[in-house]
């Protein structure tokens, strides 16, 4: 049933905080610490230490996982350095780079099963090729050929939000759909912290939580808003905190750690999957680099920060872990890093072939059928460019 | 076709023009068969059951809309028919209603939400104007929103602030979104159930104070037309999808009322005004042809301009403000189209560009019989 009264939700509530044998409180709000399992130098901090609360298993992830998990890291950041590069040659209009949240990116992604959807923000470009979304069609967005380059329903993944977390809604619309036709779908609503301030994350979150959907709600962090750091934006103890006042547990984990954010999300996908409604999972990260290319960071923050949060990059940590474990040799990092040029190099070929918009596009989509006053616009915008056309080969002729 | 209006719903009408409509509607009473009158309201919530019937896709959400049956009772007893899964109550958020339907049409469902009144819709714009509208757009036609936002607009019931707006130029200025706005009880069923079989999201405005406004009207038959003769929901015989589509009303206006001299042209909660404003002139001797659009967006140009070449004068009726509005848009394509034919500029009759009034004023902002007839007057009569 779609609809549930408050008693109701409170005892399934606390049904689940009883599997774990932990208080309602303590499920709600096991946020006393962040969740970080990699320490910065790649060892596995002492369990102790990890943050995690008596009564929240978080499952350590396979190793083999976790080299496949690097591989996207890698690739993520290839992904983010060449289209960056792109932008600056003129081959894109824009490019928001997730540089330095590479592993919230992938960890999105690689959270979900077959079934599962994802609703992205312009930033998370990384998130939809991890779940597959071909990158050139990813990219469309960005080098201005149309607003979207991909189908949502075959990726199941939504076109990337422009408008800070209308998504959220239709992330909750999705998983409402599949909950009434009894599938198990779990989907996951990706935000940043300035993007926690809006309205309708309010709405997306309380709709959630009433509906008992299976949502993940996941909040990238990266300490700014353009400009505006996190403590413009909120006077909460943390973001996490806000799912509480929805009836939502909310969790905080290091989102440079890909294996603390790998154990948390798919805890937090399984739980959503088995009826326990949605949670929240905040990540701290940050944006290594400016907002677009058309911002300039210098202007908002210290350098001295930026190089402390170099530090804590994601890619050497992981890459790190993996090599104390002997699970990384010269041989599989050559692969890795010729997977990722791979990548790079379909972008490249992709976003420097010319492709000559169809002006009569403009018409096709708006409705499923033009209607009358579209077919008038389209022959007038037909006629004009006939007209151009035999002037320029008249001229041409001359 | 004629409408009678209820008796606190004519407040604009002068009292001789009120009874030159009870006497019509008594005429079209005694020719046709016999039929008990039906509400506007009854017919909406007959189109929402069938339409639910029909397809176990369509849920219908929103404020006070499930155990109340909503503040005007339009989903009155649907929720104990189809279930709670089917027809529920949401949290007070707009904003939150129109964006899950968004990610329920994305999913498979046909969503049909209820915004309590116009102007609560508000919230709900940026879902509405960035998505709902640009969805099919931005996916190159792979997402396909079939979607229905009803919404209670427009005035003339004494209403508070916040609860007469007239909306629909926002969302006509809006591409992508189509907005239906029925006069009549037949058409509010028929053009229910064709916004909630459309594949593209409408807009739908459902005049308030003519909830309550009843015609004589075989339901059933309205039900078995639209349905292909059958009320089991199987889909419809080829003799049956032939008579919905005789019937069809999206990008179709209607002559819903005949004449030679001048062209009213209406939609919505106008419509009543300016067929008591044609039965007024009628009886100083002026033929007066009525034009009810019936879907703002697509608009009909061809039956209105058909009409005002017809007549070589016009005069648009809408209540909300003039200035940029639908009436703007209406009066400039048919001055565009018929130039010719005209024999004095198109006139607008509509609200003043000021705030809904208060329930005391509405009455001086709202178009009137006597403020149509005014305009006609203007129409350049003398050669």
């Amino acid at each position: 049933m779609s609809t549930s009264t408050d008693g109701e939700s409170a005892v399934a509530l606390d049904e689940t905080a009883r599997r774990f044998g932990i208080t309602l409180e303590d499920y709600l709000l096991p946020t006393h610490g962040s969740i970080r399992i990699l320490a910065e130098n790649g060892e596995i901090r002492p369990v102790e230490e990890q943050g995690t609360a008596p009564g929240h298993e978080y499952p350590m992830p396979e190793l083999e996982d976790l080299k496949d998990a690097y591989e996207a890291l890698v690739v993520g950041r290839r992904v983010n350095d060449q289209n960056s590069a792109l932008v600056r040659q003129g081959r894109m209009a824009v490019y928001p780079s997730s540089h330095g949240q590479e592993a919230c990116q992938v960890a999105a992604a690689l959270c979900l099963g077959e079934g599962d959807w994802m609703f992205p923000t312009y930033r998370d470009s990384v998130a939809v090729m991890t779940k597959g979304v071909d990158p050139v069609e990813t990219m469309t967005l960005f080098r201005g050929d149309w607003h979207g380059g991909y189908d949502p329903t075959e990726y199941r993944v939504g076109i990337q939000c422009t408008p800070l977390t209308t998504q959220l809604l239709h992330a909750v619309g999705v998983a409402h759909a599949a909950k009434l036709r009894g599938e198990d779908t779990v989907v996951l609503a990706m935000c940043g912290d300035g993007a926690t301030s809006e309205g309708d994350f309010h709405e997306a979150l309380n709709f959630a939580a009433v509906f008992k959907l299976p949502v993940v709600f996941f909040v990238q962090n990266n300490q700014y808003a353009i400009s505006v750091p996190l403590a413009h934006q909120t006077a909460a103890p943390s973001l996490a905190h806000k799912a509480v006042g929805y009836g939502m547990a909310g969790e905080r984990v290091d989102g440079n750690d890909l294996v603390a954010l790998l154990a948390v999300l798919r805890r937090a996908v399984r739980l959503a999957r088995d009826g326990s409604g949605p949670l929240l999972v905040e990540a701290h990260t940050y944006r290594m680099q400016a907002h677009t290319n058309a911002d300039d960071a210098t202007r908002y923050r210290q350098d001295a920060e930026v190089q402390e949060w170099m530090a804590k990059d994601p890619v050497t940590r992981m890459r790190a872990y993996l090599a104390g474990q002997g699970a990384l040799d010269d041989g599989e990092e050559e692969r890795i890093a010729a997977s990722a040029e791979a990548v790079a190099a379909a972008l490249r070929d992709g976003l420097n072939a010319e492709v000559a918009p169809d002006p009569q596009d403009l018409f096709r989509y708006v409705f499923t059928e033009p209607t009358p006053q579209l077919r008038e616009q389209s022959a007038l915008l037909a006629d004009e460019l006939a007209r151009t056309a035999a002037d320029s080969s008249e001229e041409a002729a001359r | 076709m004629t409408v009678t209006t209820s008796s606190d719903a004519n407040g604009n009408v002068s009292t001789a023009t009120a009874q030159a409509v009870r006497e019509t509607a008594r005429e079209s009473e005694r020719q046709s068969r016999p039929a008990a009158p039906v509400t506007l309201a009854k017919a909406l919530n007959t189109a929402l059951a069938d339409a639910m019937e029909a397809s176990g896709d369509v849920v219908l959400f929103g404020e006070d809309i499930g155990t109340l049956g909503g503040v005007f009772r339009i989903t009155d007893g649907l929720t104990a028919r189809f279930g709670e899964h089917r027809c529920f109550d949401t949290p007070l958020a707009e904003s939150g209603i129109v964006g899950m339907a968004v990610g329920m049409a994305m999913n498979g469902m046909r969503p049909v939400v209820e915004m309590q009144f116009d102007a609560f819709a508000y919230p709900a714009l940026e879902q509405i104007f960035s998505h709902v509208a640009k969805m099919h757009n931005r996916t190159r036609g792979a997402v396909r929103l079939p979607m229905v936002i009803r919404i209670p607009y427009a005035g003339g019931i004494g209403g508070v602030e916040h609860h007469c707006d007239s909306s629909e130029s926002y969302y006509a200025h809006t591409p992508g979104l189509k907005v239906y706005a029925p006069s009549t009880v037949a058409d509010a069923y028929r053009m229910l159930r064709e916004a909630i079989d459309s594949d593209d999201p409408v807009v739908f405005l459902e005049p308030k104070k003519l909830y309550w406004s009843k015609d004589a009207v075989d339901l059933d038959a309205l039900r078995a037309a639209y349905d292909g003769g059958s009320r089991s929901g199987a889909p419809g015989t080829p003799h049956g999808a032939a008579q919905r589509a005789a019937q069809r009303t999206e990008g179709r206006a209607v002559v819903a009322r005949e004449g030679t001299d001048a062209t009213l042209i209406a939609y919505g909660p106008s419509v009543p005004t300016a067929l008591a404003a044609a039965e007024a002139a009628a009886a100083e001797g002026r033929s007066l042809e009525v034009v009810d659009v019936r879907t703002i967006v697509p608009l009909d140009d061809e039956t209105l301009c058909a009409s005002v070449r017809k007549t070589g004068r016009a005069v648009v009726i809408a209540e909300t403000p003039g200035f940029a509005s639908v009436a703007s848009e209406i009066t400039a394509r048919v001055q565009e189209r018929c130039f010719h034919s005209l024999a004095a500029p198109v006139l607008r009759v509509t609200g003043f560009d000021v705030p809904y009034p208060a329930p005391k004023l509405e009455e001086y902002f709202l178009p009137s019989v006597d403020r149509i007839l005014d305009a006609v007057d203007d129409l350049q009569w003398e050669a």
